[in-house]
């Protein structure tokens, strides 16, 4: 098939960066959308031109490395998948795809399509653990029987692969569903409960610290999550988070 | 006598580890305090030693070239992590676990290190259960298991098809407490370009910041290389785009020994090339097979009607079918280890029975599994009478409920159903079982650089057992390196902060920038991608799965070539000094070129088959792997001088006092 591409240039941080439009042919459906635009990237460097830059690594949905805002939509069209799923099938001939970074404040483009979402990071570190020795000198692993329908909750929230996309479809920015899928895993499972209040605390102050914007409900981070985060998990913040607050 | 020493302790098996660790030296608390230690990539190893070596006390920075520790590839391992828990009650024991990894290997590991990792198997699934790792788990609130190749007993813990990132997220956020507590420095989008020796010890790195291309010189008492395998020198692979050989490599040119380079994972289970865009493999998980059954049509016309679009796999008949894994391997049948499965597809494809367009692909059939199941569902759920209908429907419930990610995956990348169609797969090139040579401190030839995980050589012999990537990863991290490192800490605790001044770093610096400014002069003729692609078709083609001498010495001297024409003519565009992703791919390519041609080397020069390595003048009438344990017991320990073609190959002689060395068999 043959499409225009209209991607998003911007050569630093603090440069000024726009639209550029590069038309495109030869493309197959079972390219992913990361292959097309590898071809498109070869074309450029054999024209002595300054190839394309993403983030990419696995390319099988699981690192969470690719972004890209695809016609307006995280991770384009597809529901349930990331870039590097997304397979050129999705579009037709003669199809104008935009593609820009995520956008939001808390994430500021590094180059082109890259963007530093080093402030998911920061979240983690204020709190997303468990205070526990890696000594290996801990209970049996069998010890503490889990309810199954917790584990697999708590599975559900912990398979987020922070990718962003939450916070690029939300019109304010919002990191609430990245936050509250951590913040879940470790309150659905007895290990997390010691440091419930402090570990809801920190990462909520560290996430409004970092930018992001408020949860209004809307639930478009949902509709766009590749893993299928749910809402639920907000919810269960909304209610650590009230709580740690009367407790403290 | 070797120049290797390799350091095993003395006594009875089962207590060499114990005994090692009460004897070794330790560093005080307030020591600790005044040592530094960088660890290069931030996997399951090098994420599970930094969070330990800072948790007890040393100052770490971490680099990984990703913008997060927890996107290390790690994260992408499906099936699960093996241990020794016997929760099931079916017999396991270190003991069983420890002899499985050995036959599985082939005979070509190290007895005591593979020992010491069934030992702390369990352990790892108590700590990372400790740290809100969400494995699966029965109705009874206790841990699930499941099988995988090579096994007679269920030892395999797991998160759905997710166990890797699962287990990378407990480690990344070990990680995270202590970054919080200002004892680990992350560096991300950080690439090491070379490892600086002082008085002939590992004193610290030349890394790049791949954001500006500042080149930023790093100093320690000791560098932990936990930096992955090498299967993107084959450039399609499973491994991540940026996965790379280049820390393990500028070691090896730095001193380190190279162990078993040849010895190389082909996965049975990934999804087959559809083109030449492709680029990468994607896995399908070994715990497939515990349900899905592997075969292709017994008739060549079928196969031909297959390939030609004119029939379809569900309407082949079940006698017309070869179950070709069952029928040559009835004791394991479907899961044997991996090495023997691949094999046996290749065999099935180059005769012709292959059932995709291009002939290299085999099917994964989970219809007997989907009515399997969907029949005891329909009988602990009441209806004792279901039609096969109302069954597949259960069925497809359980299958989706164990691999429901795996299959999407599928579908999106083929376009097509497996839960209404056998999936195909076609073996790909997935992990490296060779990397540095280590001693059973996990220590190079060089003092004070370790390498963890898959970057060393130590417990996979020549063909790992799948979920037992992960168990060592951690194993290496969490329990081993954080013990073994203090015993050669612990005579620096007075000598203070390395200094980067030094004309070592200076000297280390300068080669490097030369290097770069070197590989941009290039002619401009090619892409990156153009030299890296070639040298992937000569891999795959004559270091792949089969391997001769007439087709190895063809591709040391092809490596070779293509190495002096990628010097000359590489295109590079942009600066050095700013972000720039064609720039970071050169020079990993330019070191898998180098890489390239010691594999071939290293191939050539054994001349047997074992495990991954089949070389096809060594085998029995029957197909199957002819080891020569007389003259190729041994562990291959490549010393660089120069080009590959000069590297002195060095043995370390194996050992077996606790297991008989017999002719792997799992018929």
């Amino acid at each position: 098939m043959k499409l225009t591409l209209k991607i998003w240039r911007q050569d630093s941080a603090n440069s000024k960066g726009k639209m550029q439009t590069y038309p495109i042919d030869g493309i197959e459906g079972d390219m992913s959308f990361l292959e097309m635009l590898d071809v498109l990237n070869e074309g450029l460097i054999n024209k002595g031109e300054t190839p394309v830059e993403f983030d990419h690594d696995c390319r099988e949905g699981i690192c969470g490395s690719c972004s890209l805002q695809i016609n307006g939509e995280p991770h384009g069209p597809d529901r349930m998948v990331t870039t590097c799923q997304l397979h050129m099938r999705s579009f037709k001939d003669g199809d104008t795809i935009t593609i820009e970074p995520f956008r939001a404040k808390a994430f500021p483009v590094i180059k082109d399509l890259i963007v530093d979402r080093s402030a998911f990071d920061r979240i983690q570190q204020s709190g997303g653990y468990v205070s526990v020795n890696t000594s290996g000198n801990t209970l049996d692993a069998n010890a503490i029987p889990i309810n199954k329908q917790d584990a697999d909750s708590a599975f559900a929230a912990a398979a987020c692969i922070g990718c962003g996309a939450c916070v690029a479809a939300c019109k304010n920015a919002s990191a609430m569903l990245f936050t509250s899928a951590k913040v879940s895993q470790y309150a659905l499972l007895p290990q997390g409960q010691v440091e419930a209040t402090e570990r809801v605390e920190n990462m909520v102050r560290q996430m409004d610290l970092e930018g992001f914007g408020n949860c209004t409900n809307t639930g478009a981070c949902e509709i766009e999550c590749p893993k299928g985060i749910s809402l639920e998990n907000i919810a269960r913040l909304n209610r650590e988070f009230l709580s740690a607050n009367i407790k403290g | 006598m070797s120049v290797l020493d390799s350091k095993v302790p003395k006594g009875p098996l089962d207590q060499k580890w114990t005994a090692h660790k009460n004897k070794i030296n330790l560093v005080n608390p307030a020591n600790k305090r005044k040592i530094d230690v960088i660890v290069v990539g931030t996997g399951l190893a090098g994420g599970a030693a930094a969070a330990s070596l800072a948790e007890l006390g040393y100052n770490v920075k971490t680099f990984c070239y990703q913008d997060s520790p927890r996107r290390a590839h790690s994260i992408a391992a499906q099936g699960g992590i093996n241990a020794s828990k016997n929760y099931q009650g079916d017999g396991d024991s270190n003991y069983r676990l420890f002899y499985d990894t050995v036959k599985g290997g082939d005979y070509r590991s190290r007895e005591a290190n593979v020992y010491r990792l069934a030992e702390v198997s369990g352990n790892i699934i108590d700590q990372c259960v400790a740290q809100g790792v969400p494995f699966a788990r029965e109705y009874g609130g206790q841990l699930d298991n499941r099988s995988f190749g090579g096994v007679l007993v269920s030892r395999t813990f797991y998160a759905k098809g997710q166990t890797g990132q699962q287990l990378l997220l407990g480690a990344y956020s070990a990680m995270n407490r202590q970054i919080n507590r200002g004892k680990i420095t992350p560096y991300n989008r950080h690439e090491m370009l070379d490892l600086v020796l002082v008085d002939g010890k590992a004193r610290g790195i030349i890394a790049r910041d791949l954001v500006t291309g500042a080149i930023e010189r790093h100093s320690a008492h000791a560098v932990v290389l936990a930096s992955g395998g090498y299967g993107n020198v084959f450039f399609l692979s499973t491994n991540a785009m940026g996965s790379n050989v280049m820390a393990a490599w500028r070691a090896h040119r730095r001193g380190a020994y190279f162990a078993n380079p040849c010895f190389t994972q082909i996965h049975p289970t990934c999804i087959p090339v559809s083109g030449d865009h492709q680029s990468k493999l994607t896995l399908m998980s070994e715990s497939l097979r515990n349900d899905g059954r592997i075969w292709v049509p017994a008739k060549k016309e079928d196969a031909d009607a297959i390939r030609n679009g004119k029939l379809k796999p569900t309407q082949i008949a079940e006698e017309d079918r070869d179950y070709f894994l069952e029928r040559r391997y009835p004791a394991f049948g479907n899961l044997v280890p991996r090495d023997v499965a691949s094999r046996a597809a290749k065999e099935r494809c180059d005769a012709g029975f292959g059932v995709n367009k291009t002939g290299e692909a085999v099917y994964l059939d989970f219809d007997a599994a989907i009515m399997r199941y969907g029949k005891e569902k329909a009988l602990i759920s009441g209806q004792k009478d279901a039609s096969d209908t109302e069954v597949r429907v259960l069925g497809e419930e359980i299958i989706a409920a164990k691999y429901g990610n795996l299959f999407q995956m599928y579908e999106k990348i083929v376009d097509e159903n497996p839960y209404k169609t056998p999936m195909m797969i076609y073996p790909a090139v997935h992990y490296t079982m060779g990397g540095l040579w280590v001693d059973y401190n996990l220590q190079t030839t060089i003092p004070g650089c370790f390498a963890a995980g898959e970057a060393n050589f130590s417990d996979h012999g020549a063909n790992r057992l799948g979920a037992s990537a992960l168990m060592q990863g951690l194993a290496d991290g969490y329990f081993v390196l954080p013990s073994t490192i203090g015993d050669y800490l612990a005579d620096d605790i007075a000598t203070g902060t390395i200094p980067t001044d030094s004309p070592e770093f200076e000297a280390a610096e300068k080669e490097v920038t030369d290097r770069m400014a070197k590989m941009k002069a290039g002619k401009g003729l090619h892409s990156v991608d153009y030299y890296h692609k070639k040298l992937g078709k000569i891999m795959w083609n004559k270091c792949g799965m089969s391997r001769n001498e007439k087709e190895l010495k063809e591709a040391i001297e092809e490596i070779a070539a293509l190495r002096a024409d990628f010097w000359e003519n590489v295109k590079i565009p942009g600066d050095i000094n700013t972000k720039n992703q064609e720039l970071e791919k050169a020079g990993r390519v330019a070191d898998f070129l180098e890489l390239g041609e010691l594999f071939a080397k290293d191939a050539l020069t054994r001349n047997e088959s074992c495990g991954g390595h089949f070389r096809e003048e060594y085998q029995t009438p029957e197909g199957e792997a002819l080891r020569d344990d007389e003259n190729f017991k041994f562990v291959s320990a490549w010393e660089y001088k120069g080009a590959p073609k000069d590297a002195v190959l060095h043995k370390e002689e194996l050992v077996y006092e606790n297991i008989e060395v017999k002719t792997r068999s799992y018929k």
